[in-house]
């Protein structure tokens, strides 16, 4: 954790807004296709461009996303109400985008960080998308451009904008965050949650404060456009208001975007107040209010997420729930394999080891979990060593052969005490210095001289020594 | 004048939607959305506690239409309509000047 951002006394304080597309085939309110990267305006229909005569009616698929998306947050799904929100802009071609305003589909939920932090969210409304505007002429940037070239194919796509509650207090937590609300829409199927096609894009709202007093006056960041952009953004966003505040300035409320190279926040607009969009209720839409039946169905359907899949893989594991390996293995959805490994009796704490980090590659998915329970088997029973079980484990992955045949094959079998004493023997006999040392030292002394017996023990036999065995049986020596 | 509503905030209204008006224009529409906003107090004059707001004149919820792809327009028939077109895109003035 980010501890030394702020100069002792100052509290960070982040709330934020992530806009995911919604996965459906067509757009919120027509029948044209929702298609990332399709030939600019071809996905466009009398609805998407708004041509007098043209209705809008709701798509389903959208609202279900949506409420999939909620009830695995938390939230309390309500009738809803979509709005007008009016402002002139060529992104919209109708001079105003649909969206949930007083009345939003999800409100009031919540999710948990891998590491235990809750983080509020406030609602997660519907809404449309606006179309893509290209800025030509002044280095393709907003201001200094001379025109600016519009694709309305991403104008209606169904659009949840999901608002956290402030809780946010360092950049970690609010990248944490986003990953943790992706690996949701992606678990819900509401979103594909890609960040780098702008299916996901995030704004940050940040303000700093003295603990104790009342937050601080806000800035929204736009352009965030990967977790790395979205943390130094925040850091950069957090000192600079801290700075003009301790120079005795006030932080105006504005909308400030990120340069991702020249690493800063710079204004972009004024805050416009919400009353100058003016909203007011669509009239070609009637309210929204889905059946409690509905939700139920959706609800029941919905797959375990993240979360609940940590808590039962570490449960299954006796660790924390915050435990990293558990994280890591969730993230990588080979948390299946870890249970159904564990559920054959293997040695759980090998097998977080194992799959979090001997299974990172081609196949590791389909890994069948009675092979990586039999080499655990091999590994606890002395057979085979940490380092030796890896490279057993990369060939299994590979073949799908058994774990002892791999570990035959690879000459790794196991010593016999005997051959492992022998050799054990000969190295005290040709270091008596240090083993007279060993003897007699104290325990610090003799934890130092037990690293250097067994590195010679392994030198000797090649690896095929097992660490503890070695360690065991120099204790037994020096007492007999 | 009217204390229903200012000058001032009819022109804020008629900058937010674009409008361009004269003197005399704001004038008149300010006595006229005064009329209108008289004749709401008349509402407002009711008893509605407990009276949900009326967001849609019809008693109607949850008109929704299946996730099926249908036609689209052609482009190229769209873009002839456009003032301006380049990289078959419609070509617009930029918007946002330089900050404030």
């Amino acid at each position: 954790m980010t501890t030394t951002l702020l100069p002792e006394g100052w509290e960070l304080i982040v709330g934020l807004e992530v806009h995911a597309e919604l996965a459906t085939a067509t757009k919120m309110f027509s029948a044209a296709p929702n298609m990332f990267g399709d030939d600019p305006n071809t996905n466009i229909d009398p609805v998407t461009l708004g041509l007098p005569g043209s209705l809008p009616v709701l798509n389903e698929k959208a609202v279900e996303l949506a409420i999939r998306l909620g009830l695995a947050v938390h939230c309390s799904v309500e009738p809803s109400v979509f709005s007008r929100k009016n402002y002139f802009y060529p992104d919209m071609p109708k001079d105003f985008q649909i969206s949930q305003y007083d009345k939003p589909i999800n409100v009031d939920g919540w999710l948990e960080l891998p590491d235990g932090t809750v983080i509020g969210i406030e609602r997660a409304h519907l809404e449309e998308d606006t179309g893509k505007s290209s800025h030509m002429g002044g280095d393709g940037r907003i201001h200094g451009a001379s025109h600016s070239l519009v694709d309305y194919n991403r104008a209606g796509v169904p659009l949840l904008e999901i608002v956290s509650r402030p809780d946010i207090r360092t950049p970690d937590q609010a990248k944490a965050y986003v990953s943790e609300l992706r690996s949701i829409l992606v678990a819900t199927g509401a979103s594909d949650g890609k960040m780098e096609e702008g299916s996901m894009r995030v704004d940050a709202n940040v303000s700093v404060h003295h603990p104790g007093e009342p937050f601080g006056t806000r800035c929204e960041i736009k352009n965030l456009n990967s977790l790395r952009s979205l943390g130094r953004a925040i850091e950069y966003e957090a000192r600079r208001q801290v700075d003009v505040l301790e120079a005795g300035e006030t932080i105006r409320q504005e909308t400030r975007h990120w340069n991702e190279a020249e690493g800063r926040t710079s204004t972009m607009r004024v805050k416009e107040d919400a009353d100058d969009y003016r909203y007011f209720p669509e009239p070609d839409l009637v309210p929204l209010a889905p059946s409690a039946e509905w939700i139920e169905q959706i609800r029941a359907d919905l797959p375990p997420m993240p979360a609940e899949r940590r808590a039962r893989l570490a449960a299954a594991a006796g660790v924390p729930k915050t435990t990293d390996s558990v994280a890591v293995i969730v993230e990588r959805d080979l948390d299946g394999l870890a249970l159904a490994t564990l559920e054959l009796g293997a040695d759980p704490g090998r097998v977080l080891v194992h799959v979090e980090q001997n299974l990172s590659g081609d196949g590791s998915a389909e890994l069948r979990p009675d092979l990586l329970a039999a080499l655990i088997a091999l590994e606890t029973g002395g057979e085979l060593t940490a380092t030796q079980a890896k490279q057993v484990l990369a060939d299994v992955v590979a073949t799908g052969a058994d774990p002892a045949e791999v570990a035959k094959a690879k000459g790794f079998e196991a010593m016999s005490s005997d051959a492992l004493f022998t050799a054990i023997d000969e190295i005290i006999a040709g270091s008596p210095d240090e083993w007279e040392r060993f003897r007699t030292g104290d325990q610090k002394a003799r934890g130092k001289l037990t690293g250097f017996f067994v590195g010679q023990v392994m030198k000797a036999t090649r690896g095929q020594a097992d660490g503890g065995a070695v360690t065991a049986r120099l204790n037994e020596l020096a007492a007999g | 004048m009217s204390d229903r509503i200012s000058r001032d905030a009819v022109a804020h209204v008629a900058r937010l939607a674009n409008l361009a008006l004269t003197d005399d224009e704001l004038d008149t529409y300010t006595a006229q959305l005064a009329d209108v906003l008289a004749h709401a107090a008349d509402v407002e004059a009711l008893d509605l506690a407990g009276v949900e707001p009326t967001t849609h004149p019809y008693p109607l919820t949850n008109v929704l239409r299946a996730d099926v792809v249908g036609p689209t327009l052609d482009r190229d028939e769209v873009l002839a309509a456009a003032p301006a077109v380049a990289d078959d895109r419609f070509s617009v003035p930029t918007i946002l000047g330089e900050a404030p």
